[in-house]
């Protein structure tokens, strides 16, 4: 549980008008789409892929989630920095932030509608924008992010960039054409908690919470880079995690992934770790138009009559007609009939296109968890 | 992961035939929202095919409509009538929790009771043990404990001394709650042991348990509306979070959805804590959880579950979109959620949590004028009678537009007429109904947040952004002309939810006062040259994620794109709903409003509505092609309008609020369907209506607008007393009174209004022993097409909308009848009349005058159009069209047998308010019944509005002379019947000398026992009949007090002779049993 102490940086002057000076900034969109506001953030020109997240609370989490490197994030809600942010100094035994999902922001702007410069929440530091401030990156408000969202419904998500002046400050940049998850994977073999089993977690691009979902679970986690030869190791179970961009470039993990399946010994993946190890079995990917982002995905286990609300962030999907005969669906998105993940028909492979870990969102999906524990 | 065995568990056997139980009249704490639910539930049991049985008393609602229900009774909700009707329809299964805790409590009792067993009658939805658990507070926090949820640990008592250890053991301030209560009645916080035996002594006798409990005051209180179906899947449809901390009922509270000022954990731990309870308590269908939520940790107490859909839950369906009613009764019947679509996108999955992107906002609407002696404190009992619903993608933009649409004369956060700043510490501290205007004037008077926020513990985040608002303003008037306004500050304030007439007010100041239309249309000028101008976005539960295929819609000036391609056709008609409920507008106008939309649709024409009021089926997004959720004021009209382009506008279908704006919209060039807005001005201004009146040959009472105590006088020597007095400007207190004596007058006027040039007062000639009877009729070009005349029990001097009306009327004279049809034709006639009207008659011998007449629908509307089987908007939506309107034959007006509309009155709620009848409004509600006789149908009416026949005794106290001579017969029946009565001395004395054998009681300031009050608190009388006598100060405290016990200690209460006598009657001649089990259409 949190500690409870009474922030008290609320005292400002009344005096302070609505109307300080605001910077503008523009969202160009390579479709020529052109949104005005103003700045709340850093003032430096940005530029990738423009998203949406219909989610209404998680900024914290979702500016730090590594998956979201290299992307615009337009927020659906409105109303954004309500409850300001936390402090990153608070660490649970093994280091890890209690608040955030990395030790600092991926994407590269945040746009809302309305941004809200006087946080009201007991673990709130800051607000928002000395947040973005520091971390050098955009904040945009004052946007029809209604109008932009159906923009990006009907077309797919864009390649954007945010200019305060020329459009010539920056070019458009587009983030999937990179390798993002050796970009945001650890570099070095790193450990965490303490337990009789030990499990290796493929660091993709992951959120703190997978770590803490395991290690609250009581097993010893061993994370590693992306393209490490896990295989090399002794473990217990092999966890991959989610990340940005991108599912081609993990060539090296979906090698060592194909090796580890060979054996018998669980293996869960979550979102990036869903397609990998689809890829490993042999499943082919596709960019889905706009990607499922929020906290109010519905998810079927398959072949059951149980729903789950699932917490997601992807733009790719497991094709579900490219699923060889060995594996099946476990999990089928409601709304578009997506693949939401895979399992082995025999073996204790399996794994999740959404995120049980959640953080943000619902957290009805962590069970999960605890079967991949209790497999191992 | 294999699937689990989870006890799934469809219904026992083939359903093909349902009982819904409605809720009865409107009351406080249980209003239209029940309409909403229950039709919705209605229309689910439709598309499966399922024959439908509605019981429901309420003439008004929606729900008892043609094409609703299959069968519909006007039937007390009550386990003896459910049970007769269960007799004799054998319905497969029930539905019990869609007519709110009526239904639910009646449910529970025919459970109970093995009726539903001896009938093989299922309960669909959830369970009534899992009700059961909910509904007892022990069992509730026995069963939550199971799974170690925090409950607010209370202690039950039964008596007043077990009471005072208890708040002895937990420390005061404690609150005092009644089980089984309709939304906190008996409720209230104590803060010494005097308060806590005062209420205590209150709240038992309503229930046989109190409990006693650690208030946590200052604490934030947060909503989940969860849903969970037999397969166990569930979701949390949305979260609301109270502006206004705890100690607020959350009827009385303003609240925002989404939540605002929690972090995803705080949202998601409450979340699933919510989906644990509804799992472990077995809830199938919808139900609600409310916490209690720490603002400076995460702890949290669970204050309550209602496993029932409730006004959060209608109220979260129309915030969301997502159908829960509807949703609920489909899970009933044993389908998953993920078996269901959603209803907006048509395409995508039932099972989902929306996504909102904009903030809604919800404010009561409080009445507390309207009431003698009421309290206006705000607190942990109801006394709202009905909300208003404000979307926008701005919170500042949402409350801005609420607190216009709650219709008390403001015109949003600020440039208001200024509450009083004299103290506003207490104003702040001590929660009234205006409470939100006094933070107004703290913020103008240089309150700090902080400080207001260690006041009020209302939430920082709020208050920054009601700074925000008054920060505007301010820069505003720094301006002396729209023109000279930079365009940031006015885009500013647009995005703030200021209206054109706010900016006005903040430029041009008191030149507002005479001016306020030519300057407000000023500012719409200059900002619409601007460009500045509001678009129109969907709610589709997805924030944008898929296509919407509803038009659920709302305007904001945060965006820059149309969400709409519009036809510009000319075949769209805009239908103007009624706005929030209050008192003397409420569900009938709700009824009114959604025919209109279907006729306006059979005549091929595309419906548009217009309204704001979460708690009504007008709302519902599927009963129109467009319904723009949004404020009734001219410019937001107009801006609609403007986007329309409509074939025209109906007006006269949502009571006053769409007529008062007949000469603004008529000015600005719209197409007003039906009587034009120069006819409506004619009827609605006293002067010219009189002019007319008196040029047709046409008679009034006789009155005169005066400006001085001096004329007053004068007028009055003229007619004589008694006079009604109608001031327009009101300190505190009715707006209308009767005064039968000088001292009367002068106390009213000194007291209680302000006589001026600027302020005149109305003084009309009052006729006593008169009867008032309805007009309610249809025109087409002047010329009566449909009609329905009514009269009413009570004499002259009850309100209209108080009164017990009867139709068709039994006892008037024919020559009566039919002068008050000639006049009405020559009404009609000079007012071009097209469209529906009622008029307002006294008669007295055959004596006939005009007191009113409105050219619009009318509250009694829906009761003849029920009674008569005449759709009467039908026909008048059909006139406003230009169809020809045929008159029926004239059978149709040839009825064997009687409707009555009876009132429904609230005053249990609203503490220290005299219960007596007057000139103005006081019910909530109302019921209408139909029977083969007078008598059936009062009994019936009486009944459903919560009357009981009286076991034993029967407290008569009379008034004067008048009275005790119309009460005789009927004391004479009780007596022949085995009554006791009990009388107090001059009627005591007049029923002996009269041959009525009676026990002589005291009043209270009478020092001889047996003491009234004393009887009545022990319960040892059963109908307390009390007809004030006058204003004289000794008989309105000693009435008073026991008119108060009587409704504090729920016992059957009459303040009106002629009323008295008609329920003494009907129930003296006929027996319960004897009351035909008849559905309307068997009529």
């Amino acid at each position: 549980m949190r500690i409870s102490a009474k922030t008290a940086n609320f005292a400002r002057p009344i005096q302070k008008s609505n109307m300080t000076e605001k910077k503008k900034a523009t969202l160009v969109l390579e479709d020529g789409s052109r949104f005005e506001g103003v700045s709340f953030g850093y003032e430096q020109p940005c530029a990738g892929e423009v998203v949406f997240n219909t989610a209404m609370t998680g900024y914290p989490e979702s500016l730090t989630d590594p998956s979201y490197e290299g992307q615009i994030l337009v927020t659906t809600y409105p109303i954004l920095g309500n409850y300001g942010v936390p402090s990153p100094d608070v660490k649970d035994t093994d280091g890890v932030s209690e608040y955030f999902e990395s030790e600092r922001i991926h994407c590269e702007a945040i746009i809302c509608q309305e941004y809200s410069d006087e946080p009201s929440h007991w673990q709130s530091e800051r607000p928002l924008s000395e947040w973005l401030k520091e971390e050098k990156r955009i904040g945009l408000s004052g946007i029809d992010t209604r109008k932009l969202t159906k923009l990006l419904r009907e077309k797919g998500s864009m390649l954007g960039k945010i200019v305060f002046g020329s459009d010539d400050e920056i070019d458009f940049y587009d983030p999937n054409r990179e390798n993002l998850i050796d970009k945001v994977s650890t570099k070095e073999v790193r450990e965490f908690g303490e337990g009789d089993k030990h499990v290796v977690l493929v660091d993709c691009g992951t959120k703190y919470n997978i770590i803490r979902c395991l290690t609250r679970r009581g097993v010893k986690v061993t994370l590693v880079p992306w393209d490490f030869d896990f295989n090399t190791l002794e473990w217990d179970g092999l966890f991959i995690s989610n990340g940005p961009g991108s599912p081609e470039f993990a060539e090296a993990a979906v090698e060592h992934i194909r090796e580890a399946m060979k054996g018998d010994k669980p293996i869960c993946g979550i979102c990036m770790g869903n397609q990998l190890l689809g890829r490993a079995a042999g499943a082919g990917i596709y960019k889905l138009k706009y990607g499922h982002r929020g906290h109010n995905q519905p998810v079927l286990m398959a072949g059951t009559d149980k729903c789950f609300v699932t917490s997601q962030n992807h733009g790719f999907a497991v094709d579900n007609d490219t699923i060889p005969a060995d594996w099946e669906p476990l999990f089928i998105n409601l709304n578009d009939g997506s693949n939401e993940g895979l399992r082995h028909k025999t073996k204790p492979f399996f794994s999740a296109q959404f995120h049980p870990e959640a953080s943000s969102g619902p957290k009805d999906t962590e069970f999960i968890f605890d079967k991949f524990i209790s497999m191992l | 992961m294999k699937e689990t065995d989870n006890g799934a568990r469809a219904p026992r056997k083939e359903i093909k035939k349902v009982l819904l139980l409605g809720s009865g009249a409107l009351k406080i704490g249980e209003a239209g929202e029940f309409d909403y639910s229950g039709s919705q539930a209605l229309k689910a049991l439709k598309e499966e095919n399922i024959e439908t049985v509605l019981i429901n008393p309420n003439i008004a609602t929606v729900q008892t409509s043609e094409g609703f229900a299959d069968k519909i009774y006007f039937l007390p909700v009550t386990p003896y009538f459910v049970r007769k009707v269960i007799e004799k329809e054998r319905p497969d299964g029930i539905l019990l929790s869609f007519g709110g805790q009526t239904a639910l409590n009646c449910g529970v009792r025919l459970y109970e009771d093995g009726v539903l067993e001896e009938f093989d009658v299922e309960v669909l939805g959830t369970p009534v043990q899992a009700i059961m658990d909910t509904e007892d507070r022990e069992l509730f926090v026995e069963k939550l404990d199971e799974i170690d949820v925090k409950t607010i640990k209370s202690e039950a008592v039964a008596d007043v001394e077990g009471a005072v250890a208890a708040a002895d053991r937990l420390g005061y301030p404690v609150i005092v709650r009644a089980a089984y209560a309709l939304g906190g009645l008996g409720s209230g916080f104590c803060d010494d042991r005097e308060q806590l035996v005062a209420l205590v002594e209150k709240a038992l006798s309503f229930s046989p348990q109190v409990l006693v409990e650690k208030s946590l005051k200052g604490w934030k209180e947060v909503e989940y509306e969860v849903v969970r179906d037999r397969f166990d899947n569930c979701i949390t449809v949305c979260n609301m979070e109270n502006f206004d901390p705890l100690g607020i009922h959350t009827g009385e509270s303003i609240v925002v959805a989404p939540s605002q000022t929690l972090s995803n954990e705080d949202y998601h731990y409450l979340r699933k804590l919510a989906i644990r309870i509804i799992r472990h308590i077995g809830i199938v269908g919808e139900c609600n959880v409310q916490y209690a939520f720490d603002p400076d940790s995460m702890d949290y107490r669970v204050i309550e579950v209602n496993a029932r859909l409730s006004r959060s839950s209608a109220l979260a369906s129309k915030a969301t979109g997502y159908p829960l009613a509807f949703v609920a009764a489909k899970l009933g019947l044993g389908y998953g959620l993920h078996q269901l679509k959603n209803s907006v996108t048509k395409s995508t999955s039932a099972f989902f949590e929306p996504a909102l992107d904009y903030i809604v906002c919800k404010i009561p609407r409080w009445d507390m004028g309207k009431f003698h002696g009421v309290r206006r404190e705000i607190g942990s009992s109801m006394k709202s009678v009905g909300e208003v619903m404000a979307i926008g993608r701005t919170f500042e933009e949402a409350i801005q537009k609420g607190l216009r649409m709650t219709g008390r004369g403001m015109h949003g956060f600020v440039e208001n007429k200024e509450v009083s700043k004299d103290d506003i510490e207490k104003a702040l501290k001590e929660p009234t109904d205006m409470r939100v205007f006094a933070i107004a004037t703290a913020l103008r008077h240089g309150y700090d947040v902080e400080t207001i926020h260690q006041l009020t513990k209302i939430d920082r985040w709020f208050l920054e952004k009601l700074r925000h608002i008054v920060e505007t303003g301010r820069e505003l008037a720094g301006y002396d002309d729209i023109a000279d306004v930079p365009f940031d500050l006015l885009r500013t304030a647009k995005r703030q939810g200021f209206s054109d007439f706010q900016i006005g007010r903040a430029l041009y100041g008191n030149q507002m006062n005479d001016r306020s239309e030519e300057l407000s249309d000023k500012v719409r000028a200059h900002r619409k040259q601007l460009g500045l101008v509001p678009v129109v976005k969907q709610i589709d539960t997805l924030a944008a994620e898929y296509p919407a295929q509803t038009n659920y819609l709302y305007l904001t000036y945060n965006g820059d794109q149309n969400d709409i391609d519009y036809e510009r056709d000319g075949r769209s008609v805009v239908v103007l709903g009624s706005g929030a409920y209050r008192i003397g507008s409420s569900v009938e106008f709700d009824w009114c409003g959604v025919n209109a939309l279907l006729t306006v649709a059979k005549e091929g024409y595309r419906p548009v509505m217009i309204n704001y009021n979460p708690e009504t089926v007008s709302t519902d997004y599927d009963m129109c092609d467009r319904l723009y959720f949004d404020e009734l004021t001219y410019e937001r009209v107009m801006d609609i309008l403007e986007l329309e382009t409509p074939h025209g506008v109906i007006l006269s279908t949502g009571g006053q609020i769409p007529n008062n704006l007949a000469v603004r919209l008529d000015a600005s060039g719209q197409n007003i369907l039906g009587t034009q807005a120069e006819d409506i001005d004619r009827a609605e201004d006293r002067n010219k209506f009189s002019s007319l009146c008196d040029s047709i040959g046409v008679d009034q009472p006789r009155w005169r607008e005066l400006t001085s105590l001096e004329a007053i006088d004068e007028f009055v020597a003229e007619v004589g007393f008694p006079v009604l007095v109608r001031p327009s400007y009101v300190l505190s207190g009715a707006a209308m009174n009767v005064c039968s004596n000088e001292e009367e007058l002068t106390r009213f006027l000194r007291l209680a209004a302000n006589v001026s040039k600027k302020h005149p007062v109305v003084v009309s000639e009052f006729i006593q022993q008169a009867k008032e009877i309805e007009m309610d009729a249809v025109a087409q070009d002047g010329e009566i097409k449909l009609y329905a005349i009514s009269e009413h029990i009570e004499f002259a001097g009850v309100h209209s909308g108080d009164a017990t009306i009867q139709f068709p009327p039994q006892k008037l004279y024919v020559e009566t009848m039919r002068r008050i049809k000639k006049i009405s034709g020559k009404i009609a006639k000079a007012l071009h009349i097209s469209g529906p009207f009622n008029i307002q008659f006294l008669a007295k011998d055959n004596d006939i005058k005009v007191i009113e007449c409105n050219l619009r629908a009318s509250r009694s509307f829906p009761f003849v159009s029920k009674v008569s089987k005449q759709n009467f908007i039908d026909a008048a939506t059909r006139v406003m069209l230009g169809t020809q309107v045929e008159k029926p034959g004239k059978s149709a007006f040839d009825l064997d047998y009687v409707g009555i509309k009876a009132s429904q009155f609230s005053f249990s709620r609203l503490q220290g308010a005299d219960p007596v009848l007057g000139v103005d409004m006081s019910s909530t509600g109302e019921v209408g019944c139909i029977g083969d006789d007078t008598n059936e149908a009062i009994l019936k009416a009486m009944l459903s509005v919560g009357y009981t026949i009286p076991k034993k005794s029967v407290l008569i106290s009379s008034g004067g002379a008048r009275q005790k001579v119309a009460l005789l017969e009927p004391a004479r029946k009780l007596h022949r019947k085995g009554y006791t009565i009990c009388a107090t001395e001059g009627t005591h004395r007049f029923l002996s000398e009269n041959g009525v054998p009676a026990i002589r009681v005291y009043w209270p300031n009478e020092e001889d026992s047996p003491q009234l009050l004393d009887m009545i608190r022990a319960h040892k009388i059963d109908m307390v009949v009390n007809i004030p006598k006058n204003l004289s100060d000794k008989e309105i405290s000693n009435g008073y007090k026991v008119r108060r016990a009587a409704v504090d200690l729920n016992i059957p209460l009459i303040t009106n002779a002629r009323l008295a006598s008609a329920f003494i009657n009907a129930f003296c001649e006929l027996s319960i049993d004897e009351i035909g089990i008849k559905a309307w259409d068997e009529y």
